[in-house]
């Protein structure tokens, strides 16, 4: 199965900039590249240095709603040139428009008949402008969406930004996307590009970052003390609320084991409802009869398969689930969960 | 085949994932299959009741929804269960309604 990268993030936000970069690296030597422009004439493959039949440029628009089926096309031909040994490559960029939603072109991996066969979701890395980004994040949908999908943030422009910018924007950030992991364009390429499987998963998990660390009132992890002037004390217990677009980020931490079965029932049925609302939904389970946790990761509508990963992360053996959304109250979700699952220890935290 | 959209071998659901390595499923022989496809219909079962909607195999390969009027539906993949429930039911499931939710809590005492 060949990783299928997904590079996305806000108008010049720094996505080819960055494209640029990777694609230097020997790592790298062997990926093909698919771009989609958003405009009469395509620019950004002429930013990049290597053109060839591995790079192609998608030119109906806008991603998230009429490129489908032209990312599957442009696969599928990538596919059938590699079958006849006329190119080669190794793993797939896409580096999407800065209007675009992710989602549809995940869906399309996981969904297509052919192309799931040959390909698999790599991760999808998301630039963030440390400029911009603050006022985009609160104002734009589609700003949100890439962030809520990202599995990597890599924030770009942060020798531009103001003191304290940088870090206020961190701490945004991690409220719209707890599990996701941030680093800059000044981090080395193999720590971008690197670890987007369950080793990675756990770690996020592990640092704390799946949004329940389990500290007390005295906890002085500095993630906590942020310049955030809006959030100048803890909120343990009350999910992460941005005013302005609704989105709302929360934990489920669930002591017990859980039943697979109503588990996935309850959730495919929640994402057949409200999978427009919830950004992301990320976790890891403890199910009834396993030793090992399970990991689940899902946009929207669209969740991939079930990583049955190896051990559990340092700390408590308890089950904790991400959520991002917009306009559904945690508390409403929780007893939902708890309804269906008939667990009882089940709180929301943020 | 989709019954909703056509395409082909769609029935690949996160929930049933075919057995590859490093994939969480229950899908490893005909023995765990069978297991959990009951499982699923009694779990489904427990929320269309709801709307007294019932789920059932379909001569042993597809799934059929069935009203109390007599009403009935058949589909191939489980993923199409709530679109298909929906439908038949005329009126929606959704899991953060209060209505539903007391219903299953109330199942949860029994």
């Amino acid at each position: 199965m060949t990783p299928v990268i997904l590079l996305t993030g806000f108008l010049g936000s720094g996505k080819t900039t960055l494209l640029q970069r990777l694609l230097t690296d020997p790592s790298m030597a062997g990926a093909a590249v698919l771009i989609n422009e958003f405009g009469e004439v395509g620019l950004d493959h002429h930013l990049l240095d290597r053109i060839d039949d591995t790079v192609v440029l998608l030119k109906s628009g806008c991603i998230c709603c009429t490129v489908r089926g032209e990312v599957a096309d442009a696969l599928s031909n990538l596919e059938s040139l590699r079958t006849r040994g006329e190119i080669g490559f190794d793993r797939v960029v896409i580096e999407t428009t800065g209007l675009a939603d992710p989602y549809p072109v995940l869906q399309t991996l996981t969904a297509h008949p052919v192309l799931r066969s040959h390909f698999t979701n790599g991760g999808v890395l998301t630039t963030v402008d440390a400029v911009n980004a603050r006022l985009q994040v609160e104002h734009r949908a589609e700003a949100v969406r890439q962030i809520a999908a990202a599995d990597r943030i890599v924030l770009t422009k942060t020798d531009l930004a103001e003191p304290g910018q940088e870090a206020a924007l961190r701490f945004r950030l991690a409220q719209l996307n707890p599990a996701a992991g941030i680093l800059t364009t000044a981090d080395p390429i193999e720590a971008i590009l690197g670890g987007f499987g369950p080793a990675e998963f756990l770690r996020a998990f592990s640092e704390g970052q799946g949004g329940a660390h389990g500290c007390g009132p005295s906890c002085d992890h500095p993630e906590h003390h942020h310049p955030d002037p809006h959030h100048d004390h803890h909120h343990h217990a009350q999910p992460h609320h941005d005013e302005t677009l609704g989105v709302t980020s929360f934990s489920l931490v669930i002591e017990g084991a859980i039943d697979w079965t109503m588990f996935g029932t309850w959730l495919t049925l929640l994402l057949h409802k409200h999978g427009e609302r919830i950004f992301r939904v990320k976790g890891i389970l403890a199910l009834e009869g396993e030793d090992r946790p399970v990991a689940v990761h899902g946009v929207q509508h669209l969740v991939h398969a079930p990583t049955h990963m190896d051990h559990w992360p340092e700390g408590p053996r308890q089950s904790r689930l991400v959520f991002i959304l917009e306009g559904l109250s945690p508390d409403l979700i929780r007893r939902s969960f708890t309804a269906f699952t008939g667990l009882s220890d089940v709180r929301a935290a943020a | 085949m989709c019954s909703l959209c056509g395409i082909l071998g769609c029935d690949d659901h996160w929930t049933n994932a075919i057995a590859r390595p490093g994939v969480y499923s229950r899908n490893h022989d005909a023995q765990s299959r069978r297991t959990e496809s009951a499982r699923r219909i009694k779990a489904a079962n427990a929320i269309l009741s709801f709307r007294r909607v019932t789920l059932d195999v379909w001569q042993g390969r597809s799934y059929v929804v069935s009203s109390p009027t007599g009403a009935s539906s058949v589909f191939e993949a489980l993923s199409h269960l709530w679109p298909e429930a929906e439908t038949l039911a005329g009126r929606d499931f959704d899991p953060l309604d209060e209505g539903l939710i007391a219903w299953m809590e109330e199942r949860g005492r029994v």
